[in-house]
């Protein structure tokens, strides 16, 4: 086993061993043991930077269920190592400011467990190489996200959001799943590599267009691209750190990777151009758009990460063009649109990273993040300001930060993407630069907001619960390694690019010959006379202007008015979905148990009585009446007088009598037949059973006769005669059924096959092992059952929470 | 009323023990003759249960102070526990062996895994019954 299938299981291993040790360790460790444990990882991935760089791919399989072609099989190639490190270097930075953040007295170990859940899954899905493991990891992110951000469950909006981004995130994957079903369908093979493989293959196929819109659904809404983003701001719900982990460094780029590794794929398809780059410059600026009227600071960093998701969704659309035109040397200036993707991707980690762990910082040193009541804090928190500052410029896309080299090169791309005459370009391709400008205008105008009235203007200490003063340095010491990037990686672009970002070229165009051509070299200076200078330099402009007006264009914001909004579409579906399946479910669930006998019945009765009648297989001859042993008949006259017996007994004590009378009677049958097994297990089960109803009639009043209308009763009467005939059929049937062999001859050899005499138990404990072990767990769940509807009863508990 | 079960509480102290018996021979004889980890957790459960309607629950439990919560729990840890042990062996989880082995004074006998596997059934059975029955009767 190589490490790298190791970097997947440590954190699930982290994670089961802090809930199931979590008595033994001290609150204190338990933050550091998780950083430590995504810092050793993360400096195990860098280890394999030389060896991915130089264009090596390490796969390691573990074949899980060979029957259907679902192997375990990790792929660490350029663009898996990039978001590995992403994962594992974000990972232990927020690990580190987490324990910092978080008081000791929440309740760590599930944050933590949580947090390290997600980290596994998030390496699953940028290490599978089968689409369906890569799927389970996928889920299983949306599911961690959805523990973290309900972390503060007591609060109502917290589990709101919860229940929001799950709901969106897992029916987007749902959908991808469908889509992967369908690639399947169509390449025959669960292996990303395989399907990149069979691309031009699969491309003639009807579902290919299905399944590409299908996938791009399940990007877009972990993504969060419009019209789906309407989570992202709820989920700001979640304690910092994981806002600054999952909602915006990483869990949210799962759709990016998952776009980025199925360009190949489908980057041959023009309506993969159209889809990704129009959805994602549309949620640009809607995004950059909806920032500037929050006045939440983390409500506007979640619409800025929703607008930088566009922005490089975008991006990696136009960059598919590349391979819609085919390979040429003209082509390849077009792969420089998903160069820009994946560094604004890094870039943008890192900037929003420090962003978001400054807003925590100001929440967690001053007790709100309410714009209306910062002010002025630059003299009180100078390093905090000092983060703000680099981090919105840097997003804002100026230099010197990192941010700047990203913003050209999208300018840059838009504008090439804007001369390409294909694709029905010429008409509408001035669109492209046009929105992005716009875009990044409002970018400009948030990131001003979000200094200028946090760090300047007067102080309100009025309106603060806590006097304004610096944070503790553990807090700082993330952020600051991050700004230390932002501005790192504006001086030193081209060793991030050597060495990372251009093996993850050659993972997004792997038909692309030469990994070198595919990336250029980064320059800050394009020349005094680029367009794309200019365009930064007039957004800025207008911004500045944007910004000083800012109260008089703000009403444009309530044009819209909510009963519109995307928010209330999606809160009246769900209440419309609830009512419509509450008033479904309530016409059958009817809560009287003579009714679910009923429908249990009835479905018998369709099913074996409907063979028996339309199957022609009913065959039987009459027993000779000589072989009725006398013990036979007796047993045979006290089942029917008890059984009729029942129907006409007043009291509850008389019906438990008579049954276990007949429950008696037919294990006697089992010892004349001579089934030991049966008898004996019969014989308890009554007993047991006897003393169980007893227990419980104590509880039950009498029994009230002739209570059913008079219909019901005739059509009870009529579908319990059907039943008796049934059964009555089957049993006679059972003798001389010979439309398939009997599967009781494979376990003659049971002790051969199984080492045991007694076939019954070997079928049991051997032949049918699972069955028995999942038996035994439905019997323990039943049991718990039991016991909790009645001990919350006794509590007096258990009443509805809302 | 106070209901005189002179008879009733001295029949069952002996008879629990053959009852107990039972189960435990009924447990063990499963693998080559009728029996096992099912009937056997059947017999054992519903001899406690025999205790709880004779004596009053308080009494038993003082005796037996085990959670019957957990001995269910543990009954599912084990039965699916032996069927991890396989995988650690490279075999299909739940795969189970058997041997001969020689024992001082016992002579030759015939061990399984599939035993470990009952046990966990066993102890499922009995726990969950007598948690069931307990908790219904002490509902008020």
């Amino acid at each position: 086993m190589t490490f790298d299938v190791a970097v997947v299981l440590v954190p699930f291993i982290f994670a089961l061993l802090i809930s199931m040790l979590y008595r033994f360790i001290s609150k204190k460790y338990i933050g550091w043991l998780v950083t430590a444990v995504s810092l050793v990882l993360f400096i195990i991935l860098t280890t394999y930077i030389p060896r991915i760089s130089n264009g090596e791919i390490i796969t390691f399989t573990h074949e899980w269920i060979p029957s259907l072609g679902i192997n375990f099989t990790t792929y660490l190639d350029g663009l898996s190592l990039m978001f590995s490190l992403l994962i594992t270097g974000v990972g232990s930075l927020v690990g580190l400011y987490s324990i910092f953040y978080l008081s000791k007295s929440e309740q760590l170990y599930h944050f933590y467990c949580y947090l390290l859940l997600f980290m596994g899954a998030m390496l699953g899905v940028v290490l599978s190489d089968n689409i369906l493991v890569l799927y389970g990891f996928w889920e299983m992110t949306s599911v961690s996200s959805f523990l973290l951000i309900a972390f503060w469950h007591h609060r109502k909006a917290s589990r709101a959001g919860a229940r929001k981004s799950m709901l969106i995130t897992v029916a987007g994957g749902i959908s991808m799943l469908a889509g992967f079903l369908m690639l399947y369908e169509m390449s025959g093979t669960l292996s990303i590599r395989e399907i990149i493989e069979k691309a031009g293959l699969i491309r003639e196929s009807a579902l290919f267009v299905p399944a590409l819109v299908l996938v791009l659904l399940g990007a877009f809404t972990k993504s969060a691209q419009f019209p789906f983003y309407i989570w992202l701001p709820d989920a700001m719900e979640a304690p910092t750190p994981v806002s600054a982990y999952l909602h915006s460094a990483t869990m949210v780029k799962a759709g990016i990777y998952l776009v980025a590794r199925f360009t190949p794929v489908f980057g041959n398809e023009a309506a993969w151009f159209w889809l990704v780059t129009g959805v994602g410059l549309f949620t640009l600026f809607w995004g950059s758009f909806n920032a500037v009227k929050q006045v939440d600071l983390k409500a506007m960093l979640a619409f800025s990460t929703v607008s930088q998701l566009g922005l490089i969704m975008s991006l990696l659309g136009m960059g598919s063009v590349a391979i819609y035109l085919g390979h040429s040397s003209e082509t390849v200036i077009y792969t420089q649109a998903a160069f820009a993707a994946i560094f604004h991707l890094i870039n943008h980690s890192t900037f929003k990273g420090a962003l978001f762990m400054m807003v925590g910082i100001l929440d967690h040193e001053l007790g709100t993040r309410d714009l209306r009541r910062l002010g002025g804090l630059m003299y009180f928190m100078p390093l905090t300001f000092t983060i703000a500052l680099i981090g919105c410029l840097s997003m804002a896309g100026l230099p010197p930060f990192n941010g700047f080299l990203s913003k050209e090169m999208f300018f840059a791309a838009t504008l090439h993407i804007q001369d390409l005459s294909i694709l029905s370009l010429d008409h509408i391709g001035f669109l492209i630069p046009l929105v992005a400008w716009i875009a990044s205008v409002f970018t400009f105008v948030y990131c001003l907001i979000i200094v200028g009235k946090t760090f300047f203007g007067k102080v309100k200490t009025h309106l603060l619960d806590k006097h304004p003063h610096e944070a503790p340095v553990g807090m700082l010491i993330s952020p600051y390694i991050l700004i230390i990037l932002v501005v790192g990686i504006f001086f030193f672009p081209n060793l991030l690019g050597r060495y990372v970002l251009n093996p993850a070229m050659a993972s997004i165009f792997p038909m692309f010959p030469s990994a070198e051509e595919l990336a250029p070299t980064i320059h800050a200076w394009h020349g005094f006379f680029s367009p794309e200078l200019w365009m930064t330099i007039l957004a800025v402009v207008a911004g500045i202007f944007l910004y000083s007006l800012l109260k008089s264009w703000k009403p444009i914001y309530r044009i819209l008015p909510y009963h519109l909004s995307l928010n209330a579409l999606f809160n009246n579906g769900i209440l419309w979905s609830e009512s419509l399946s509450a008033r479904f479910t309530r016409r059958y669930m009817t809560g009287n148990l003579t009714d679910y006998f009923v429908y249990i019945f009835v479905a018998f009765l369709l099913v074996v009585g409907g063979y028996f009648l339309y199957g022609d297989v009913f065959s039987w001859s009459p027993v000779n009446p000589e072989s009725l042993d006398v013990f036979e008949a007796i047993l045979m006259v006290i089942i029917m007088v008890s059984s009729i017996g029942i129907l006409f007994a007043k009291s509850r004590i008389t019906i438990v009598f008579l049954t276990s009378v007949l429950g008696y009677s037919v294990a006697f049958f089992f010892i004349v037949f001579r089934a030991p097994d049966l008898a004996l297990t019969q014989l308890v089960v009554e007993s047991v059973s006897t003393v169980l109803f007893l227990l419980c009639f104590r509880h039950l009043p009498e029994i009230k006769r002739g209570v059913q209308s008079k219909w019901k009763e005739a059509r009870n009467l009529v579908i319990s005669l059907a039943m008796g005939a049934t059964v009555t059929m089957a049993g006679l049937a059972a003798l001389h059924y010979e439309k398939f062999k009997t599967i009781s001859e494979y376990y003659n050899d049971s002790y051969l096959l199984a080492g045991g005499k007694n076939i019954v138990n070997t079928i049991l404990g051997d032949f049918r092992a699972f069955d028995t072990m999942l038996e035994v767990v439905v019997l323990f769940i039943a049991g718990l059952g039991v016991y909790t509807l009645i001990k919350l009863k006794a509590k007096g508990g258990g009443q509805n929470e809302n | 009323m106070r209901i005189n079960d002179v008879i009733l509480r001295t029949v069952v102290k002996v008879v629990i023990l053959i009852i107990l018996t039972l189960g435990v021979y009924l447990f063990f004889s499963g693998h080559h003759a009728p029996g096992g980890g099912f009937i056997g957790g059947l017999v054992l459960a519903s001899g406690i249960i025999l205790l709880f309607v004779t004596y009053d629950i308080e009494t038993i439990q003082r005796k037996m102070p085990f959670d019957f919560k957990k001995v269910a729990a543990l009954g599912v840890f084990i039965a699916a526990g032996t069927g991890l042990g396989a995988i650690y062996f490279d075999l299909p989880f739940l795969s189970h062996t058997d041997g001969h082995f020689k024992f001082p004074f016992i002579g030759d006998k015939h061990l399984t895994t599939v035993t470990l596997f009952e046990a966990g059934v066993a102890l499922t059975v009995i726990g969950t019954l007598v948690t069931m029955i307990l908790s219904i009767s002490e509902d008020e």
